[in-house]
């Protein structure tokens, strides 16, 4: 029986057993070594929450700290990829990722297909987002689909300890850039993960719980709030499938489309802002390829266009939740 | 006549909590020991839960649907004459005492444990004590899980050792040949190193031609055979489904596959399915099932088997099938030469310790000896 682990130990795990796999694997970013060659080196804090704790002594030389500078590290991580190493780069706050765009969407993004092929950019930049830590404006950002809309991009958003774990190995193994997303609130949650190593496939959603009266399409830590009201809903007599996209690019538009075509009543739920978002992508797609199996229109459950409140009773009131969508489930029901 | 209390079951390690999916008997109707009365439903698959007295079904406690912890109260079986006023009074006293077991303390209970033999991992799991041991033999991609039905209940009356095969669970994921005897091998070691000398072998479909062989190595080790569903006593076997359940990594190409093990399709969950999808998923396993299925199968044809040689492998032979298998066909239980029992349950599919469990451990139980 896989033993129980957090969110943020399947992510050490993972990175742990790729660097023992795989010697160019490495780690960079800011206090990962706990200060960039100062003698607080010694207390390896293992980045800004502690997620790469331990493999600074584990893999003496691979863990490697980095100025406050983003666009130079990210560069750094993008280039070292193009030259045959295996990144792992750990920016902090996603909200972080403006001052190194450059570097992402022109340059990593790019390189396999302007240089025909000839080069792979096997980078992987692991970043937190996500509203909930009272953290204010500038670091509670969900900016998935920033990173979902350019080609050239795979961007991963897991919900649990066992997808962190296998879509982190995939994402490392993968020769293209890989945007991790990981969310704040989810490096304590619990759950079972295998000891040995394994990879999940991008582009395969994971259908979290069967149900023929509406479908939830969600990622992230909303798939919890998602199962939560869908569990709610039971007592409705109302059973709702709940769709983990796990990874928005590449995006598994088949499990979308044949739960969606069987059930013909949609609820897509992102914690993002709800302009040019994956929630506004999901429901694109539902409408232009499954519009005659829909019975109502799409609800989409998103944050407000607004930045996160620093508040603690705005922000509550800024992330979407499960009672909000058990009622767009109810709506959507008619 | 006392008043008997039908609690929610815990099957296998993992259930904490089971849902109502029916009644199979009426309140009032009469009962059996060994009657299934009601349907329950796990994360994992559902079963009949079965009456363990005689009497009379006086309540229906669990309403259709509805989801209860391992242990909470679900029917009252007592005799015509109990006062209605005695089974109140009681249901009250049993839902006021009633503390569902939380996460941490159902983990105290066994746990497969794990050991280092011949340079390889092992899992399993030890239930139950005393008598000549038996040993469970899961087949061809299972696991000591698909014991789960079975497990407990053969423990009451002795030891009973579960295994995960090389290349299968949490056992070490490494083969070299994949081939059977190599797999005997490892069960044999096994034996040695947790000092069984001599076991009842249990194996289910391809666990049970790894039971004749390892009874072919070491007749001396094997005390009886029982053959579920086994591998090994014919020609034929669906190489569709080997080939399917191999090459298939996701739930989309793995659950029809797994719908054919079953003569209920529905019994196939997504969290079944889930836990396939899973253990496909770990490293080395598909190249462990790759060996595995080369060596035995080819095509629709197992390429050798124990048939001519059934009686003279063990001292008794019990073979178990179910009618309706899709993987490998009942037929193979006809016609098997000396003193075998045979028993064909109808309607039942590949995973018949499974699909009929009571019926199954009545078998096996009755077979080894209480």
């Amino acid at each position: 029986m896989a033993r129980k682990i957090t969110f943020s130990q399947a992510i050490n795990e993972a990175l742990s057993q790729e660097m023992a796999r795989d010697e160019t694997v490495i780690v960079m970013g800011e206090d990962n070594a706990g200060g960039a060659g100062s003698p607080g080196e010694q207390d390896a804090w293992g980045g800004v929450l502690g997620v790469t704790k331990g493999l600074f002594h584990k893999y003496p030389g691979r863990v490697l700290d980095t100025p406050l500078s983003e666009g130079g590290y990210i560069g750094a991580a993008v280039g070292a990829a193009a030259c045959g190493m295996r990144p792992v780069a750990e920016l902090m706050f996603i909200d972080f990722m403006g001052v190194c765009f450059d570097q992402i969407f022109n340059q990593a993004a790019k390189f396999r297909y302007m240089f025909g092929g000839k080069a792979v950019t096997p980078v992987v930049i692991r970043a937190m987002q996500g509203a909930g830590l009272r953290a204010a404006a500038q670091h509670s950002q969900m900016l998935t689909s920033l990173f979902t809309h350019i080609p050239g991009l795979k961007v991963v958003c897991p919900s649990t300890p066992y997808d962190a774990k296998g879509l982190l190995i995939q994402a490392i193994r993968d020769n293209d850039p890989v945007i991790f997303c990981e969310h704040k609130l989810l490096y304590s949650r619990e759950g079972d993960v295998p000891e040995e190593s394994y990879a999940i496939p991008f582009g395969e959603a994971n259908v979290v719980r069967e149900g023929g009266d509406a479908t939830i399409v969600t990622y992230g830590r909303m798939v919890h709030y998602a199962t939560e009201a869908a569990e709610k809903l039971v007592k409705d007599g109302i059973e709702a499938e709940v769709i983990d996209l796990r990874t928005t690019s590449p995006l598994d538009e088949e499990t979308i489309l044949e739960s969606a075509g069987r059930t013909g009543r949609v609820v897509v739920v992102d914690e993002a802002n709800p302009r040019c978002s994956i929630a506004t992508d999901i429901s694109a797609l539902i409408a232009q390829r499954a519009f005659h199996s829909l019975k109502a229109p799409i609800e989409m459950v998103t944050a407000p266009h607004t930045p996160t409140p620093f508040a603690g009773v705005l922000e509550d009131m800024y992330i979407p939740s499960a009672q909000q969508i058990a009622d767009a489930v109810l709506k959507v029901r008619g | 006549m006392p008043i008997h209390m039908i609690t929610m079951p815990k099957w296998g390690l993992s259930m904490e909590q089971g849902q109502v999916n029916g009644w199979l008997k009426a309140t009032g109707d009469k009962v059996a020991k060994g009657d299934e009365i009601l349907d329950v439903e796990t994360d994992k698959i559902s079963s009949g839960v079965e009456c363990a007295f005689d009497g009379i079904l006086r309540r229906q406690i669990a309403q259709e649907g509805e989801t209860l912890p391992v242990g909470a109260l679900v029917a009252v079986v007592a005799d015509a004459e109990t006062p209605d006023a005695e089974i109140d009074a009681g249901v009250e006293a049993f839902q006021r005492d009633f503390v569902p077991a939380s996460a941490e303390a159902g983990e105290s209970g066994p746990q497969p444990e794990k050991a280092q033999i011949g340079g390889r991992t092992v899992r399993y799991l030890k239930l139950g004590d005393g008598g000549t041991p038996a040993l469970l033999i899961h087949g061809f991609g299972g696991d000591l899980n698909n014991w789960l039905f079975n497990h407990a209940d053969l423990a009451a009356h002795r030891t009973v050792w579960a295994l995960d095969l090389p290349g299968h669970g949490e056992s070490g994921k490494a083969v070299e040949s994949g081939s059977a005897q190599e797999l005997a091998d490892a069960v044999i070691a096994f034996m040695d190193d947790r000092g069984i000398e001599r076991a009842h072998l249990i194996g289910h479909s391809m666990g049970s031609l790894v039971a004749m062989t390892v009874a072919n190595k070491g007749p001396t080790r094997v005390a009886s055979l029982s053959l579920i569903s086994a591998a090994g006593l014919g020609k034929e076997i669906n190489g569709a489904y080997i080939n399917g359940f191999t090459e298939g990594s996701n739930r989309n190409a793995l659950r029809p596959q797994l719908a054919k093990l079953f003569a209920d399709p529905a019994l196939v969950t997504r969290q079944l399915v889930e836990d396939i999808v899973r253990y496909k998923r770990l490293e080395g396993v598909q190249d462990a099932l790759r060996k595995i299925a080369a060596s035995a199968f080819e095509g629709d044809v197992q390429r050798a088997g124990y048939r001519d040689r059934i009686a003279e492998l063990a001292p008794r032979t019990l073979v178990i099938w179910g009618a309706q298998d899709q993987i490998i066909p009942a037929s193979h239980a006809q016609d098997l030469p000396g003193d075998v029992r045979v028993h064909v349950l109808e309607g039942k599919g590949h995973m018949v310790q499974m699909e009929a469990a009571s019926e199954v451990n009545r078998l096996l139980n009755d077979f080894l000896g209480r």
